[in-house]
């Protein structure tokens, strides 16, 4: 079976590595509490100049400089400015006005402004906007496009075959918006600053902060500024601030560099399943106006991803005033084959003659791409830990089936502000009581209903693939609706899935056209990201001689198919050995490389504040 | 103008100059910036927009020449719509003591010229009565290169353009500007009141980091209208369309001399 020919190909592997002399650290995966690993002595040429991994204190460029940093007290701090912090955010200030006590809420956003981080398709389920703001309308939440119509097909290589989509099944949207999230997202920071929080676009949470016993968390710091590429201070080097706070709500998205931290440390996921992703594309077209059908919402799966390769694609039409589409792509991460560009997949999807055929004479103005979280419940880690709790897709809670998650990112906001605001008023260091409050509510009795839906995916050991799956929901979930007894398992990480380059096939994907498609850099250059070029590369590596020895010479080096952004190059060297060279500049902040590399030796961690990607709208 | 400078003789003794810096809002530099359909200008709505990379130049070459106690005050002016408080949030947060903003009407917003926004600066010189006006030298929106000339004209004051380094002149009683000119760089002596423009190399800004923005809540931010300056926005220019750079044909290569003789002739180039 694959699991087990995955899991003797690894042995092989780590025997294999233990006999080389000391150039590869174990390996193993962040599962365990274990902590952070140790790093080796590089032998290449050093490419993590990151503080993460290079202590300051031992290094002689810092010894003259100032490490201490200003303090600020709050009662919560929200890491993330999504729609998950933000509910949070607006859910304690309305209860502080009902129950007329008083919180200083901090919201920290990395991006240079409130929504320019986000990226989702997106069909809104209005639920969790609508229990948090009951009139939305009147406070003109930009929802302008209501779903008049819904399809749901099959692609071949040549035909788009039409599946029927009866009420009840979870790609039927009757009732939903069409949304541009990143300008809901903005809508919903004005919100909370009408309501009193502090929102601080611009600014990273770096580093949670412990109290002196190590068993609580007792706020965050905030990125340093002005560290040279190779590590040293520069001349405008200053240091982040300390935010200490009775209550750390951490929002950062699917797979958030600080919930992996804090995951790790409480050992959030012991009894649970890992998460499992999945990387989710998604450009903006400008339609040629005979072609646009506003409010209509297309699902698909199928071609040019093969039965063994999860994922499927959108085609949203918004309506507000121009002929707008938005059309994405999303490829389980849990693939194998290491030559697979889920980019590439992308863009070739788009030349079938059903989906060509809607977005020819338009105009590409947007791209972007973001890890989005499949697990559901099987893989939601214990929500709660010592000073504070994880809320929304950090957490993972998309409906994969429905391929929607922002409704329960804001009722798990809002939930988890109850229960925060409660444990500040008694004095709790664990907002305890937010855990339950999610079992008990809508959010998990939906993801408990379609928990074995992207699991059944693998039904038969996968040799079924997306027929097994859609099998699965039409004949079997349809009717029980979840209430089947058993619970399908993910079968472990994704990481862990890929096979190594010699037992799979190198894939041929046809050339960008330049109309349709179009290559990866140009791509990149829509998101309008950028980072300040003389700073440590934020993709940080536990050991920098990993990528040639197992990386490449393993797996082909994936990363460089993978990462949405070109971030990873692997470039030759004058002696003609190859050599991982890490384009900082152009991450999007999606977090595929942290989530998919084979030897979980990346580590992505926080760049300075205010940078990344710039969607519009997204 | 000859007793003006006899007063401010002595610049080492003196409180300091006071500085006013210019802060554009424009798109910022990394976006991928786009034609609107109807050809009449790009894209702005929702786009990242941030202070014009010269004029954070600007800014710090301010907050330094304070931190050496050659300037006493520092004031940032922005000439532009409601958003432009952000980018002068961000100046105060950099360290400037307090800014002025001159709120421009979103329908002239798209017709304001390098002209309009010199006359509107040269009123404010008139009650602000600054020793040094810093401007970036160009705004990465229009590259026009006018304002900071066209202001030392209104007010009659000498300026350095283009000014790589600005220091006390020997005797300390002018400015000595560096400035980077086509043939290499060229240092002048300038009497105060000047302008003077910043170039890419007169400093690497700072950060401006969340204690400071914190605290830059808290400066003083004044707002005021052209017409309260008296000054015409009326158009001189008018932009008849905005297109996308003809995308750039695919070039061949050839494999000899002849070859190339070959295709220069094809193509009528040579006889």
């Amino acid at each position: 079976s694959k699991q087990t020919m995955l899991s003797s190909s690894r042995a092989a592997l780590v025997a294999a590595a233990a006999k080389l002399p000391r150039l590869v650290t174990r390996y193993g995966y962040c599962t365990t509490a274990a902590g952070e690993r140790q790093q080796q002595k590089p032998l290449s040429p050093k490419i993590t100049t990151h503080p993460t991994r290079n202590d300051r204190a031992k290094d002689p460029r810092w010894k003259d400089i100032d490490m201490t940093r200003a303090v600020d007290e709050a009662d919560v701090v929200i890491v993330g400015g999504g729609p998950a912090g933000l509910s949070a955010a607006c859910r304690l200030a309305q209860l502080n006005a009902e129950k007329g006590t008083e919180m200083r809420i901090v919201v920290l956003e990395k991006a240079s402004s409130v929504g320019a981080h986000i990226m989702s398709g997106a069909c809104l389920d209005p639920k969790g906007l609508v229990e948090l703001f009951p009139d939305w309308q009147e406070r003109g939440a930009p929802l302008h496009t209501p779903v008049t119509g819904d399809k749901f097909y099959m692609l071949t290589e040549k035909r788009a075959i039409p599946l029927p989509l009866l009420p009840g099944m979870p790609m039927h949207n009757h009732g939903n918006y069409i949304v541009r999230l990143g300008n809901v997202v903005a809508w919903l920071g004005e919100q909370a600053e009408s309501l009193g929080v502090e929102v601080y676009p611009g600014v990273a949470a770096a580093e949670v902060l412990y109290t002196e016993d190590g068993s609580a968390v007792k706020g965050v710091a905030t990125n340093d500024v002005g560290i040279a590429k190779d590590g040293s201070p520069k001349d405008s080097f200053e240091r982040g601030m300390e935010f200490h706070c009775k209550q750390l709500i951490i929002a950062e998205g699917t797979h958030g560099h600080l919930a992996k931290h804090l995951i790790n440390r409480y050992d959030l996921r012991a009894g649970r399943e890992p998460q499992t992703y999945g990387i989710g594309f998604k450009e903006l077209w400008e339609l040629s106006e005979d072609r646009w059908r506003p409010g209509y919402v297309e699902h698909g799966v199928g071609w040019p991803l093969d039965s063994g390769t999860y994922g499927g694609y959108f085609i949203y039409h918004l309506n507000e005033g121009s002929p707008l589409a938005a059309v994405g792509f999303v490829v389980g991460l849990d693939y194998s084959n290491p030559y697979l560009s889920p980019f590439r997949e992308f863009q070739q999807f788009k030349h079938h003659p059903h989906v060509a055929a809607a977005l020819t004479g338009g105009k590409r103005i947007g791209y972007g791409a973001r890890a989005l979280n499949e697990g559901g419940v099987q893989s939601l880690p214990k929500l709660t830990f010592p000073g504070g709790c994880l809320v929304g897709c950090t957490a993972g809670m998309i409906n994969v089936p429905k391929v929607k998650g922002t409704h329960n990112a804001m009722k798990s906001g809002s939930l988890a502000a109850e229960a925060v605001h409660e444990a500040i008023g008694s004095g709790e260091i664990e907002p305890a009581t937010y855990e339950e409050a999610l079992r008990n509510s809508w959010v998990y009795k939906e993801l408990h209903s379609v928990r074995n839906i992207r699991p059944s995916f693998h039904l038969l050991n996968g040799r079924l693939g997306m027929f097994g799956g859609m099998a699965y929901t039409g004949a079997v979930w349809y009717f029980t609706r979840g209430r089947e007894p058993w619970t399908f398992s993910h079968g472990g990480t994704d990481h862990e899935k890929l096979l190594p380059a010699k037992d799979c096939k190198p894939k041929d994907y046809p050339k960008p056209d330049n109309v349709l498609s179009f290559d990866l850099l140009s791509s990149v250059a829509l998101t309008s990201t950028n980072h300040d070029h003389d700073q440590p590369p934020h993709l940080t590596l536990y050991d920098d001689s990993v990528p040639g020895q197992v990386n490449l010479s393993v797996y082909d080096g994936p990363e460089q198919r993978f990462c949405p952004a070109g971030v990873y190059e692997y470039v030759e060297l004058d002696d003609g050995s190859k050599r991982l060279q890490i384009n900082a500049q152009n991450c999007i902040h999606c977090k595929t490389c942290d989530i998919k590399d084979p030897t979980q030796n990346i580590n992505w961690v926080t760049p300075q504040g205010g940078e990344g990607p710039a969607y519009n709208g997204m | 103008k000859y007793i003006h400078i006899i007063n401010k003789a002595d610049m080492a003794a003196s409180k300091g100059l006071k500085i006013l810096v210019g802060c554009k809002r424009v798109i910022d530099y990394a976006v991928k910036v786009r034609v609107k359909p109807d050809r009449s200008g790009v894209v702005t709505e929702g786009v990242k927009h941030s202070m014009n990379p010269f004029d954070e130049i600007a800014v710090e070459e301010a907050v330094r020449m304070k931190e050496k106690k050659l300037a006493g005050e520092a004031v940032a002016i922005s000439v532009g719509p409601p958003q432009s408080q952000e980018t002068l949030r961000t100046a105060l947060a950099m360290g400037i003591d307090r800014a002025i903003h001159v709120e421009i009407p979103l329908a002239q917003l798209e017709k304001l010229q390098p002209i309009h926004v010199s006359k509107l600066l040269a009123k404010v010189c008139e009650s602000e009565k600054p020793d040094l006006v810093i401007l970036g030298k160009q705004a990465i929106d229009d590259d026009c290169n006018q304002t900071g000339q066209m202001l030392a004209a209104l007010l009659d004051w000498p300026q350095a353009t283009f000014a790589s380094k600005i220091e006390p002149s020997q005797d300390s009683k002018q400015l000595r500007v560096t400035r980077e000119v086509d043939g290499g760089l060229e240092t002048i002596d300038v009497s105060v009141p000047a302008v003077v423009t910043s170039d890419l190399r007169l400093n690497e800004p700072r950060y401006a980091t969340l204690p400071n923005i914190m605290k830059a809540k808290k400066k003083p931010l004044a707002k005021m209208s052209p017409d309260q300056l008296g000054v015409d926005l009326q158009p001189r220019q008018e932009v008849i369309s905005v297109e996308d750079p003809p995308v750039r044909k695919a070039g061949a290569k050839v494999e000899s001399v002849e070859d190339l003789v070959g295709k220069l002739r094809e193509k009528g180039l040579v006889k």
